[in-house]
């Protein structure tokens, strides 16, 4: 994480900021919208809202192969996106760069394709006790067809990675190792360098679920040695049903296609087929063209704004927001890692978090209440869920006020 | 603001539950569960000449979960197998529907809020889905999906 500076010092002017997201300018019951759940869905900026209206507007067409004008502009549009991602994962090449739709279908993709290629009886993937639902369910899955086992790297009261009992976890049979970049449930940012190194060590693949750090921090893929990189476009101020899956190139080459149909292929007959280069390999079928195009809007968007300006910007807010709400009696942060993205996971005592959340909503305050899709994760902690407040760079200090005194009014009712 | 959902029988009884206990010599019992939020609920009944003499129900969920069990159990006691079956459709069709609450309901009408919050529907039923279950003694675990 960067190194914090202040609000002021940053100058990021988030005013200014806010004026790009049309989403924002309304009030629900009565009250300005409090957007906090951006960890589940970002809001997009105007050009992002753009990029897809011009593309419906002047420029649809199927993509790839078509010779007229229209088919054209579409293929050379879809396809600078993927120089975009190339270019904000600093990835070698963009044969290195698939569109799926989205993280979890990233994970599917290998799981399914390298997976089945790659592990056998008796082999090892290792996860961690803080996944998403969609980096643990892929991997049982093929662990149970393959008669694999899939162990899990435990975390500390803070929700922090122990990573003594992941090394001891690391042997000959470790075929894989899958950890989330950042915490969706409790904000924790995971050392993905020493992870992935570790797991080199010996001689097993990483792949690192990005979904919750693409939108708060640089990556690079390179400086990182991950084998595969996903995230959602969604969450990084994109539409939803497309994201990036990144692989190093020779991993992609030996793979064998994912999905079968038109696009991935390069001749067919009824005897034999042979199948496109990659990327195109594991893209079958006509994408989400348009989704493409906005998310390539929106990578340019977050460039533009300057990563390390985002997250020194969220990290003031981080500490704001977690000061103000360690002044409410009864509440309990749910993950406290040192290493943190601005995510304020929580419970309060005799309190359910269902109840606060819909209070919250009757102020206009949008947050997420549940399990996050991270059940481990609650057990661990041994709650059924917890109210999460995620924040973007569009947040304000006045708005964590605003949550503040909402949740002094939820004590009121419940208390 | 919330009053229309959180009204202050609701409030009392998701901070004070009734019937909120094991019970022994139970000769029904059900489990819920509402994989949305996580909650689980116990029931137990005593059904004697098909008669629900006793009702209670362990577990904690959110206010609305919680006071509708509270409810549920106290407005159980007495009835008929047939008459409490009656009562979960009853009870269903305040939270769904704008018909008027039926007065068999009594003070469960309490209730009728919730059905402007769509997201909390399941919340409420939790409870009625786990009866229904130990009334029909299927033994599988009541969920609200």
């Amino acid at each position: 994480m960067s190194t914090p500076r202040s609000i002021l010092e940053t100058g990021f002017d988030v005013e200014k900021v806010r004026e790009d997201f049309p989403v924002l300018k309304q009030t629900i019951h009565a009250k300005p919208l409090v957007y906090l759940d951006s960890a589940a869905t970002a809001q997009k900026p105007f050009v992002v809202i753009d990029a897809i209206r011009k593309f419906h507007e002047v420029d649809c067409a199927n993509i790839h192969r078509g010779v007229h004008e229209l088919s054209q502009r579409s293929t050379a549009a879809y396809e600078e996106t993927r120089g975009k991602a190339k270019r904000f994962l600093n990835a070698r090449s963009r044969s290195e760069v698939i569109f799926v739709r989205g993280t979890t279908e990233g994970i599917n993709l290998v799981a399914s394709s390298w997976g089945r290629q790659n592990v056998s009886k008796g082999d090892e993937i290792i996860i961690s006790a803080m996944e998403h639902h969609s980096n643990i369910v892929p991997w049982q899955m093929l662990c149970e067809e393959k008669d694999a086992t899939l162990r899990v790297i435990p975390m500390n009261d803070r929700g922090e990675l122990i990573l003594e009992e992941y090394e001891k976890l690391l042997g000959p049979r470790t075929r894989l190792v899958a950890v989330g970049h950042v915490s969706n449930a409790l904000g924790t940012i995971n050392p993905v360098r020493t992870v992935i190194d570790m797991a080199h060590r010996v001689g097993a693949l990483a792949l690192i679920d990005g979904a919750q750090a693409a939108p708060h921090m640089k990556i690079d893929v390179g400086l990182l040695d991950a084998d595969f990189y996903t995230f959602s476009g969604h969450k990084v101020f994109g539409p939803t049903g497309i994201g990036v899956l990144y692989g190093k190139a020779k991993l992609l080459d030996a793979m064998p296609p994912y999905q079968g149909g038109g696009d991935m292929i390069r001749t067919v007959t009824f005897e034999k087929t042979t199948y496109n280069e990659v990327p195109y390999k594991f893209e079958a079928g006509t994408p989400n063209i348009a989704g493409g195009i906005g998310m390539g809007a929106a990578l340019d968007y977050v460039t533009n704004l300057g990563l390390d300006r985002i997250a020194a910007y969220e990290h003031e807010l981080l500490v704001y927001g977690t000061q103000l709400l360690s002044r409410i009696p009864g509440l309990r942060m749910i993950g406290t890692a040192r290493e943190k993205a601005a995510v304020l996971s929580f419970v309060i005592d005799g309190i359910h978090p269902h109840d606060i959340g819909t209070v919250l909503d009757r102020m206009g305050i949008a947050v997420r209440t549940g399990h996050h899709c991270a059940q481990p994760v609650m057990d661990w902690f041994g709650i059924p869920a917890t109210t999460r407040a995620s924040l973007a760079f569009y947040n304000t200090t006045s708005e964590l006020d605003a949550l503040a005194d909402g949740l002094r009014k939820v004590k009121e009712v419940f208390g | 603001m919330v009053d229309d959902l959180y009204q202050e029988t609701i409030l009392d009884h998701s901070k004070r539950p009734r019937n909120h206990h094991e019970m022994a010599d139970a000769n029904r019992r059900a489990d819920g569960y509402n994989p949305l939020c996580g909650d689980r609920l116990k029931l137990y009944l005593k059904v004697e000449n098909d008669v629900v003499k006793e009702a209670s129900f362990e577990g904690a969920g959110c206010a609305i979960s919680t006071a509708s069990a509270s409810l549920m159990t106290e407005s159980l006691k007495g009835k008929t197998r047939e008459e409490a079956l009656r009562l979960i459709d009853k009870f269903h069709t305040l939270l769904t529907t704008d018909t008027p609450a039926s007065k068999d309901l009594g003070k469960l009408v309490v209730f009728c809020g919730v059905r402007d919050y769509p997201a909390r529907v399941k919340c409420a039923t939790l409870a009625w889905h786990t009866l229904k279950s130990a009334l029909n003694g299927t033994g599988e675990v009541a969920t609200t999906e």
